[in-house]
C-alpha cells in the first residue's frame, strides 16, 4: 500500500491523524503544528508577559510533561523570556507518587529546570497514605483536591512566583463541562471553562496552556518526541463518575473527533450565559468557588482527577454549604434584575472579604480555610491512636484521654 | 479468535504497550510476539486477531476492559501502526506483515 503524505508538505509519510480536523501529517509537521498552537494560545489569551517567572504544575505524567517540554521550547523559539521552574506535589502516596517523582526528577534535569517539591506530610503532618488510613478511600479525593490547592500555592510563594501553569488538556475541560452539565452545576462549569483562573483565594494565577490541545495529540506528541513521562492511576481513586464522563467522551470521540473541542465550546458559550461568572472577555471573576474547581480538577492521576467526583460533589456541597449559599440567594435573585452583567449585580453575588485563615495564615474568605477545617476533623480523630497508645499511661491519664475521647465525639456527631 | 496455526511457519512482529498498559502486560513493554503466518481459514492474522491473541496469551491482568471492549480497542485507546496511526493503515482490518511494530499507547491514565 503506498503510504499516505503529509498534507503539510506533501513529502514525508504522514503517520498522524489530527482529530480537529482529520488533516493527515507526517512527524514533522505535527510536532510543529501542534507547538504553533499551544502558541497562538499563548498568545491570543495573552498568558505570559516578558520576564514572567512561571511554574509548570508537575506530576510526571503526560500532561504536564508535555506542557513542560513545549513551554522550553517555546519560550526558546519566540523568545517569551519566561523563568521556568517545576513544582510538584508529593501527597504522600508510596506506590503511586515517589515512582512519578522520580520522572519529574528526570524532567527536572532534561529541561534543565529548577524544581521543587512540596509535601502534604510537611506541610500538614498528614500524608494521603494517613489519610486514608483513618478516613477510608471514601470521599478522600477532596481532603486531595483541597491540600493540593494550597500546596501548589504554597509552593508557589516559596519559590516567589505568582502564575502556575497545569497540563489540564481540552478532552479534561470537556470531561469537566459534562460532568458539571450531568449535575446541573451551570455556575460551576462556566467557571470550569475559563483558561486563566485568578481565584480571590489566592494571589497566584492559574492558567492551562493546553486547554484547546487534544488529549490523543499530547500522547502522540510525547510518543514521537519520545518523551519521558510516568503514567500510573492513582491507588486510591475509583473511576466513577469522572471515569463515566470520561468514557463518555472517548466513545464521542470515536465517532465525531471534533466532539471535544465542541463541547469544550459549548461549555465557554454557556459560560458567558452565567451571570457574574464570566465578563465578556472571558475572564472570570475573582471567586472562592473557581478554588474548589481547580482543586477539583486539579492533580490526581493527571491532575485530572479521574475521582468519583460524585463523592467529591457531595463532600463539596457540604464543606462549601455556607458560601454557596450567597451565591444560590443570587441566582434565585438575578433574574429580577435588569442588567445582570454590570458591576451593581455583581456586588451581592460575592463580595467576600478575604483575609487570613486564623490557623494557617493562608488566604481564606472563612475564619478558618478549607484545609484547616479537614485537618480539624482528621486531628480530632487521632485520640482513636492516642488511646491505643496509651498503654504506659497510668489510669488518671487514660481515663482523661477517655474523658476528651468522649468529648470529641459528641462534637463529631453533633 | 480460536484459530490455530495451519503451519509451522510465524510472523514475528514486536508489540509495545505504553501509557500504562504496560500494567497489564506484566508491567513489560516491549514483547516479541510469534503470530501463524497463516490462520486456519487461510487468511493472514490481521490487528483484530492479534487483539484476541494478546489477551489469551499476553494477557497478565483480569482488566481485560482497559484494553478491549466489544471486541476491538478501547476507545482511548491509540493504536500505532509501524508509527503511523492504524486508521491510515485500516485499522482492525490490517494485514499484520513481518517484523511490525504495533504500538498500544493508553489515553485513559494519569500521572
Amino acid at each position: 500500500m503506498a503510504p499516505t503524505l503529509c498534507f503539510n508538505c506533501k513529502e514525508a509519510r504522514a503517520l498522524i491523524i489530527r482529530p480537529k480536523n482529520r488533516h493527515k501529517l507526517c512527524r514533522a509537521c505535527f510536532l510543529e503544528v501542534f507547538e504553533t498552537e499551544v502558541h497562538e494560545t499563548i498568545t491570543t489569551f495573552k498568558l505570559f508577559y516578558p520576564g514572567e517567572r512561571v511554574a509548570i504544575g508537575a506530576s510526571g505524567g503526560k500532561d504536564s510533561t508535555v506542557l513542560a517540554a513545549v513551554l522550553k521550547i517555546l519560550n526558546e523559539r519566540y523568545r517569551y523570556g519566561l523563568d521556568l521552574c517545576l513544582l510538584s506535589i508529593d501527597e504522600g502516596i508510596r506506590g503511586y507518587r515517589d515512582d512519578s517523582l522520580e520522572t519529574v526528577k528526570r524532567n527536572a534535569k532534561q529541561y534543565d529546570m529548577p524544581l521543587m517539591i512540596v509535601g502534604y506530610g510537611e506541610l500538614y503532618g498528614w500524608t494521603m497514605d494517613q489519610v486514608v488510613e483513618q478516613i477510608g478511600k471514601k470521599g478522600n479525593c477532596t481532603y486531595c483536591g483541597v491540600f493540593r490547592r494550597q500546596a501548589l500555592d504554597r509552593g508557589a510563594a516559596r519559590l516567589e512566583i505568582k502564575h502556575v501553569v497545569t497540563g489540564h488538556n481540552a478532552d479534561d475541560v470537556a470531561e469537566t463541562v459534562m460532568m458539571n452539565l450531568l449535575r446541573g452545576d451551570l455556575p460551576r462549569l462556566s467557571r470550569g471553562t475559563s483558561i486563566v483562573t485568578a481565584s480571590g483565594a489566592s494571589e497566584i494565577k492559574r492558567s492551562k496552556p493546553l486547554k484547546y490541545a487534544y488529549e490523543k495529540e499530547i500522547v502522540l506528541y510525547a510518543h514521537h518526541r519520545q518523551l519521558d513521562y510516568f503514567s500510573t492511576e492513582c491507588i486510591y481513586s475509583p473511576e466513577a463518575f469522572r471515569g463515566s464522563a470520561r468514557t463518555l467522551i472517548k466513545d464521542l470521540e470515536k465517532i465525531r473527533p471534533s466532539s471535544i473541542l465542541d463541547i469544550v465550546k459549548s461549555g465557554e458559550d454557556m459560560a458567558v450565559l452565567v451571570p457574574g461568572e464570566t465578563n465578556p472577555n472571558g475572564k472570570t471573576c475573582r471567586s472562592k468557588a473557581a478554588a474548589e474547581d481547580e482543586a477539583e480538577a486539579g492533580g490526581c492521576g493527571s491532575q485530572n482527577g479521574r475521582s468519583s467526583g460524585g463523592e467529591m460533589a457531595a463532600m463539596e456541597t457540604q464543606l462549601a454549604e455556607n458560601e454557596a449559599a450567597g451565591s444560590r440567594e443570587t441566582e434565585i435573585r438575578l433574574p429580577q434584575q435588569p442588567k445582570p452583567g454590570s458591576s451593581k449585580t455583581q456586588k451581592p453575588i460575592k463580595r467576600q472579604v478575604m483575609g487570613h485563615c486564623e490557623r494557617c495564615g493562608y488566604i481564606s474568605s472563612q475564619r478558618v480555610c478549607k484545609a484547616c477545617t479537614l485537618l480539624d476533623g482528621l486531628n480530632r480523630n487521632r485520640p482513636k491512636t492516642a488511646i491505643e497508645v496509651s498503654a504506659s499511661m497510668d489510669d488518671e491519664e487514660i481515663s482523661s484521654t477517655l474523658a476528651r475521647q468522649m468529648e470529641h465525639t459528641q462534637l463529631t456527631n453533633s | 479468535m480460536a484459530e490455530t496455526a495451519t503451519g509451522s511457519s510465524t510472523l514475528p512482529i514486536t508489540v509495545e504497550f505504553t501509557g500504562g498498559l504496560e500494567l497489564l502486560f506484566g508491567n513489560e513493554r516491549k514483547h516479541n510476539v510469534a503470530l501463524p503466518a497463516q490462520l486456519k481459514d487461510g487468511s493472514q492474522p490481521n490487528i483484530s486477531y492479534l487483539l484476541g491473541y494478546l489477551v489469551d496469551n499476553l494477557m497478565q491482568d483480569q482488566r481485560k476492559d482497559m484494553f478491549i471492549m466489544e471486541d476491538n480497542v478501547r476507545p482511548g485507546v491509540l493504536v500505532l501502526i509501524n508509527d503511523a496511526d492504524w486508521e491510515l493503515e485500516g485499522e482492525e482490518m490490517y494485514e499484520l506483515q513481518k517484523g511490525d511494530n504495533i504500538v498500544f499507547v493508553s489515553t485513559l491514565h494519569g500521572g
